[in-house]
């Protein structure tokens, strides 16, 4: 009792030294970031990115509508206690938005967010039904969802097998947790549909070990394997592919499962891999000038500045630009520079991306052009395919866009949010 | 000078007998009650309550069930996350089964269900003992992750695997749900602390307590003395999961509000658990706050320390976090392998000759 009332006590000075940093008008972002943990290797790019972006606003704009940024970045280790410890930490601050760039963490702020009022952006992860406005308010997972990447998965292999798929055997490899199972109901609709074989392969967390899981690939020889992986179970998976000799242009990741860090361990041997992508690869783009202008050489970088041009750093950056172009909305709706998390979500689903607008950030033909309205919070929906290439170590993009299969996905969006719909009492909006 | 039992005459063997016997021990423990129950459900806000406050009750609920077991009774277990599991999904259940009932008889019914489950995975420990029990209640642990992983029943069929705790109420008062107010879920933990505090505290010290301790001591020479080890043993697994299993409860349905078994039920909560009882200290009630204190807000303490305090980069904190803790653990251990709660006992007893020791 004696060491909890002074550990409370020391603690409660601490609360008082936090609390009493000065609220100047600035706008805040917060990044849940893990630069700690078996998913480092993914979460250190894209908190580099996110916070390199958000710099490069600062230094160059003076922040976004001249009012500084200021981004809170807070460790989760990509567990969900310590996410909610960040959440809790960070909210009083007046945070606008929250990436936490992890499904789990994403599921446990949405009834918290929702209640507090503060948007969350899953972009590209968490739950998918999120989608569906009427039902998630304060939650939005564009420019895409899992749905849509299992049927883009799908439809690159009905494009490689001519439109067919009837017969073939198609294995998903996932993260045994929320994340990993999202997947499993689309593809399973999928199957039905054009008649392939699903068969699910499931690895625990963290998902360093996975010999079994791949000799029961190499015994049940599907034709294709999908993978929806995260974190050091990507380097391990495409490592035993190689191991079992699988044909790595039959083995497709989702968009997590496709930066640099995940395939240079497996060297030579994962030529070819393919990973879908939710936002371009690479460094050739205009914004690069400008990071290396306004950030690089003044060493204002993040982290240890190594990570810029990967794929998991160019998401950050576009995760970082769209929070940013959706608080430029917001401040334009508003008429006001400093914002509130509730004008903020005004902002998110007012958001209109164009062609015009990313090449006008420095970003052209980044990501899919897409508008966010009431009903839809997920964006268009496309992704494109892109392939290792081992020797020149880079990704390269072996299709354009390709649009998920609506029809399919979009009574799966609405049976689910009508479930958390009905579950939560939320009426449905934009009647 | 305070801390002494000069003057205090004890007339009864009630009194002689009591929890605290020494005046100053007694009154300390009614102060911090109090300020527990009544000062700090007004000056509490959420960061408080969901990061500080509402974890460290939890876990002071499975440190003790734990200690019962493990400190107590002296078998090892490591299937401790597992039997959390068991608490938050049969709350689940019943929060979903029976929606009009009150979650306060959830959280209790998920502690008889986890009793029910200790019960079993108890068995053995009538025929193995030490390391090797220790590996077949890992094989506890395993199993009910892959179970609550594998059937869909216990998630209600969710795409996710998912389970969300839905809003329920306390005399009108919402203690689940993104909507609690924080001094809520702070109070409805606070009761089922105090409560089985009082319990735990009580049973060990009465006869179910010394049989516990007669087996942990030596199992032969106690079955020769009259003690049933089927028994004790296997009560001490029921008692022991009953508080895991309301612990585990809690922390889904209060505290995180929704959870993936694998990651918030691990084979690292079973750890966690042991090493709050092993810091905190064997056999000792107070050893189980001490060590969930230890463990759980020390590196939120640090964090905001070197983060929050001292502006250091998030990656560096969180590394140097983890050495840190480690570090205590360590110097802990060799300057007191006895825990925190023998820390707490030298202390008391040198306060009681302070200022004039022989």
């Amino acid at each position: 009792m004696k060491l909890k009332l002074t550990s409370m006590a020391l603690a409660g000075a601490l609360a008082g030294v936090m609390a009493a940093a000065p609220a100047m008008a600035e706008l805040v972002f917060p990044s849940l970031s893990y630069r700690t943990g078996p998913y480092a290797a993914n979460g250190i790019p894209f908190a580099d990115g996110y916070a390199d972006y958000m710099t490069l606003l600062n230094e160059r704009d003076g922040g976004i509508g001249e009012e500084p940024v200021r981004l809170l970045e807070c460790e989760t280790g990509y567990n969900t206690q310590k996410g909610v410890e960040c959440y809790e930490a960070t909210k009083g601050e007046g945070a606008l938005v929250y990436q936490p760039l992890s499904t789990g963490i994403t599921y446990q702020l949405i009834p918290k967010a929702t209640a507090d009022g503060i948007p969350v952006h899953s972009m590209g992860y968490g739950r998918t039904s999120a989608a569906n406005g009427k039902v998630f308010e304060w939650v939005f997972n564009y420019p895409a969802n899992y749905w849509d990447g299992a049927s883009i998965a799908v439809k690159h292999l009905l494009d490689v097998n001519s439109g067919d798929l009837n017969g073939k055997k198609i294995a998903l490899v996932y993260h045994n947790s929320a994340y990993g199972k999202e997947p499993i109901r689309t593809l399973e609709e999928l199957s039905k549909k054009h008649g392939f074989e699903l068969s699910l392969v499931p690895v625990d967390h963290p998902g360093q070990e996975q010999k079994s899981q791949w000799l029961q690939i190499r015994r049940e020889r599907p034709d294709y394997v999908v993978m929806w992986g995260w974190g050091v179970m990507n380097q391990v998976a495409v490592q035993e592919a190689a191991n079992i000799r699988f044909p790595m242009e039959n083995f497709i990741g989702v968009w997590w499962s496709g930066s640099e860090t995940d395939v240079l361990p497996a060297g030579d041997a994962a030529n070819g891999y393919k990973a879908l992508a939710l936002a371009n690869p690479g460094g050739d783009y205009a914004i690069y000038e400008d990071l290396d202008k306004f950030v690089y050489s003044t060493g204002k970088a993040a982290g240890a500045g190594d990570q810029w041009k990967t794929v998991g750093y160019n998401r950050g950056l576009y995760a970082a630009m769209l929070a940013a172009e959706a608080a430029k909305e917001a401040q334009k709706i508003h008429s006001t520079k400093a914002l509130t998390p509730a004008q903020m979500r005004d902002g998110m689903e007012a958001l209109e991306m164009t062609e015009d607008r990313m090449a006008g950030l420095g970003m052209a033909n980044f990501g899919p052009e897409f508008k966010v309205t009431c009903e839809n919070h997920g964006g268009s929906g496309v992704g494109k395919v892109a392939q290792w290439d081992a020797s020149a170590k880079e990704w390269k993009l072996i299709s354009d866009w390709i649009e998920s299969d609506k029809d399919v996905i979009q009574p799966l969006i609405d049976e689910d949010s009508a479930a958390y719909a009905a579950e939560s009492n939320i009426t449905e909006r934009c009647n | 000078m305070l801390y002494r039992e000069a003057g205090d005459f004890k007339t009864s063997y009630a009194e002689d007998s009591q929890t605290f016997p020494i005046r100053f021990d007694r009154y300390r423990y009614y102060a911090v009650l109090a300020i527990a129950v009544a000062v700090v459900p007004f000056v509490i806000n959420d960061y408080w309550a969901n990061a500080v406050l509402v974890p460290f009750l939890i876990w002071s609920i499975a440190a003790i069930g734990l200690n019962i077991l493990t400190g107590y009774c002296g078998q090892v277990s490591l299937g401790t996350g597992g039997f959390m599991a068991v608490g938050a999904y049969s709350v689940y259940k019943l929060m979903t089964a029976f929606p009009d009932v009150s979650i306060f008889f959830h959280v209790i019914g998920a502690g008889l269900v986890t009793a029910a489950v200790g019960l079993l995975f108890g068995l053995p420990s009538l025929r193995i003992k030490g390391f090797y029990l220790a590996v077949a209640t890992l094989a506890a642990q395993f199993f009910l992750v892959w179970l609550f992983n594998k059937v869909p029943w216990f998630y209600n069929y969710s795409a996710s695997g998912q389970i969300n705790a839905p809003e329920r109420t306390v005399f009108g008062i919402e203690v689940t749900g993104p909507n609690t107010e924080a001094w809520a879920a702070y109070l409805f933990c606070l009761t089922f602390v105090i409560i089985l505090g009082v319990i735990a505290r009580n049973l060990t010290r009465g006869t179910l307590g010394r049989k516990w301790m007669a087996i942990r001591d030596m199992d032969i020479a106690a079955e020769i003395i009259g003690v049933n080890p089927l028994r004790a043993k296997l009560s001490a697994f029921a008692i022991s999961s009953f508080f895991i299993g309301v612990a585990g409860a809690l922390f889904f349905a209060v505290y995180l509000g929704a959870v993936e078994v694998g990651e918030a039920f691990g084979i690292n909560q079973s750890f966690l658990v042991l090493f709050m009882i092993i810091i905190g200290g064997l056999g000792s009630i107070f050893g189980s706050f001490a060590g969930a204190a230890f463990m759980v807000l020390m590196p939120v303490l640090l964090k905001n320390v070197m983060v929050g305090g001292l502006g250091w980069d998030t990656a560096l904190a969180a590394h140097t976090e983890f050495v840190i803790v480690g570090a205590l653990i360590v110097v802990f251990l060799i300057m007191e392998p006895h825990g925190l709660a023998q820390l707490w006992r030298l202390a008391k007893e040198k306060l009681r000759l302070w200022p004039f020791p022989y």
